[in-house]
């Protein structure tokens, strides 16, 4: 190493310190030391006490949680793609309307920026039974909506609907990956005389298909994670017969209530591991498909 | 490209439409804020909240409507506000005229109890979080954009990759931490993290001081300007609208974080707005709706502000974390 080479090392460290300070303290030790409490019995009073595998056996023969994973489980397979699907219907019809489009995106855009405690308390109101805006707009058609958040059958699928709610974001990133597509592209298939969705199809979504995939991925990581929405609505309870107890949420109130930090740290790297494992069997199943322009 | 009006005109029917759907809860929330109670739990819902007025002896009187008067058709049973006095009017006396009832937000204020504390507490940590956030990431940023040295792009990758570890992995250790600290329950363990560099937005700046030609740091560099001058009067100013970016990026985490808050915080009057909403929500049972939007209103408002101050920043930013990633 040259002394200019070793001048640019130290310089560059210096700048990146903050974040290698805030690396070790909290990233690396909190992960190491997560790892190291999964395999152990801890109160965070006294010290840790290793007990091998147990709290991952223990997951096993525990009912609460298999339930609260089928419930985030199910809200992901579900929000996820429809999140997906509504947010490129929107983008591609905002990318249509040459006028007004700012004003329509500021629409779509501005719930998702609202917070989730706040979120929670307007669906909460949305929901209701008997007064809710949700089932007077249903009683208008001559449909008597279901109880929403107290009926077990539709706790998950009211969710599901406040979720997408919040797809502004996406709606925003998709915009902004379709204005990239080359203009040329649908004026050649417009002299062929392709119909609207044939475009669609064949050039626009093989050619955004790399933000289709960051925003699956990005969906799958914070569907896993849902912890604020069902929390405010329904407290540790999990609604209705726990259908909507939340995998975070059973994580927490194992941390924070049953002061179980050690169990609670096994079902985080177990929620860690299905986060991985998630992101890599969607990877797998749509890489075949994603089109990189750049090569 | 030429589309058929009729295309055109179904474009923006269904974004009329869309749109119309996705406000409509904002709109619900503010229209039952500013309604009185019983205006509330309406079979079709009120919209515009009202007030009958009873014409008596020449004198409009603010009054409830209680019902029909069984005995003599025409005549409605009214309750007068101000006195609480029973009287029997004349269908043909009473009108309406539309009155939101702004003294819910005072109420709702009321009833949340250290609302001004949450209040302020939220701005604190956002200040705090935007400061930290800011500086700590565009250092950070410099050094793994603007410097050469070896192993550099290898670590920046090893950054990117910690953003994959959920919080919840995170959560325990890093409560038993600030407990041996004695942090929990003060706002500390909130905001000092950020003062160390967020791999998110050091990706966001990154990409930024990326775009800067070189020339402009080696000129500096031939005129004798050290790195730290350099960052300081060169990048720095160039690089202002992607600083907006992270410090809009930043307030609205920070204004929405409920789950931090919720672990580190213990008293009431260190509670974050987010976490007094929600103490407040369970605190009262869920039958005063009214009281609770005109509290989620208030929590909701201050983020619908900036967002118009700083939309183009934001929209940007958004818009840029899905196309570089």
């Amino acid at each position: 190493m040259t002394r200019g080479e070793r001048r640019n090392l130290a310089v560059g460290l210096t700048f990146i310190s903050p974040w290698l300070i805030g690396f070790f303290a909290f990233t690396l030790y909190p992960v190491l030391a997560s790892l190291y409490y999964a395999f152990c019995d801890y109160d965070v009073l006294t010290r840790p006490v290793w007990i091998g595998t147990l709290n991952f056996q223990d997951m096993v023969t525990d009912d609460v949680f298999w339930k609260s994973l089928y419930n985030t489980l199910y809200y992901t397979a579900f929000a996820v793609p429809l999140g997906l699907v509504l947010s490129l219907m929107v983008a591609v019809l905002l990318n249509q309307s040459a006028r007004g489009r700012s004003v329509f995106r500021t629409l779509f855009f501005m719930p998702s920026i609202v917070p989730l405690v706040a979120v929670a308390m307007i669906w909460l109101w949305m929901f209701n039974g008997s007064f809710g805006l949700l089932n007077q707009a249903l009683a208008l058609v001559g449909i008597r909506g279901p109880n929403w958040l107290n009926d077990e059958a539709w706790v998950k699928p009211s969710l599901v609907l406040a979720g997408l709610w919040q797809t502004g974001g996406t709606i925003v990133i998709f915009l902004a990956s379709l204005q990239d597509v080359p203009r040329s592209l649908y004026e050649s298939a417009d002299l062929d005389g392709a119909p609207a969705w044939r475009k669609l199809w064949h050039i626009t979504i093989p050619l955004i298909s790399p933000v289709i995939y960051f925003n699956l991925i990005i969906g799958i990581i914070n569907a896993l994670q849902m912890f604020v929405i069902p929390f405010v609505m329904f407290k540790t309870t999990g609604g209705p017969n726990r259908s909507g107890f939340f995998y975070a949420v059973y994580l927490y109130q194992n941390a924070f209530q049953y002061n179980q930090m050690g169990y609670a740290c096994a079902l985080a790297w177990v929620l860690f591991l299905l986060i991985l494992l998630t992101t890599a069997a969607a990877t797998l199943l749509t890489r075949r498909h994603i089109y990189y322009a750049g090569g | 490209m030429k589309r058929k009006p009729l295309q055109t005109l179904a474009v923006y029917l269904l974004l009329l439409g869309g749109s119309a759907v996705f406000m409509l809860p904002l709109v619900w929330m503010v229209a039952t804020a500013v309604k009185p109670i019983d205006q509330t739990m309406t079979v079709p819902p009120v919209w515009v909240p009202y007030q009958w007025y009873a014409q008596v002896d020449g004198q409009s009187l603010a009054v409830d409507r209680v019902g029909n008067d069984p005995l003599s058709p025409g005549s409605v049973i009214v309750v007068a506000e101000e006195t609480g006095e029973r009287m029997i009017v004349p269908e043909g006396a009473m009108t309406w005229r539309v009155a939101p009832r702004w003294e819910n937000f005072h109420l709702a204020i009321e009833a949340m109890g250290s609302f001004w504390r949450y209040f302020g507490n939220t701005v604190l940590l956002a200040v705090l979080t935007v400061i930290g956030t800011v500086c700590s990431s565009a250092v950070a940023a410099y050094g793994f954009s603007r410097i050469d040295w070896p192993g550099r792009d290898k670590l920046f990758i090893l950054a990117l990759a910690t953003m994959m570890v959920p919080f919840p992995v995170l959560m325990v250790p890093l409560y038993s931490l600030f407990r041996a600290l004695g942090w929990i329950g003060t706002l500390q363990p909130l905001w000092v993290p950020t003062f160390f560099a967020i791999p998110f937005n050091v990706f966001l700046l990154r990409q930024f001081f990326r775009t800067i030609p070189a020339d402009l740091s080696d000129a500096a560099r031939i005129d004798g300007c050290g790195e730290f001058r350099i960052f300081f009067q060169v990048i720095l100013p160039l690089a202002r609208p992607a600083l907006v970016v992270v410090a809009v990026l930043q307030f609205l985490a920070t204004w929405n974080d409920f789950l931090g808050p919720l672990i580190f915080l213990t008293d009431q009057e260190d509670f974050t707005l987010a976490l007094g909403l929600q103490a407040y929500q369970s605190r009262q049972g869920g039958t005063e709706w009214h009281y609770l939007m005109a509290a989620s209103t208030l929590v909701v408002l201050p983020v619908v502000i900036l967002f118009f101050v700083a939309q183009k920043a934001l929209i940007e930013g958004i818009s840029m974390t899905g196309l570089k990633g």
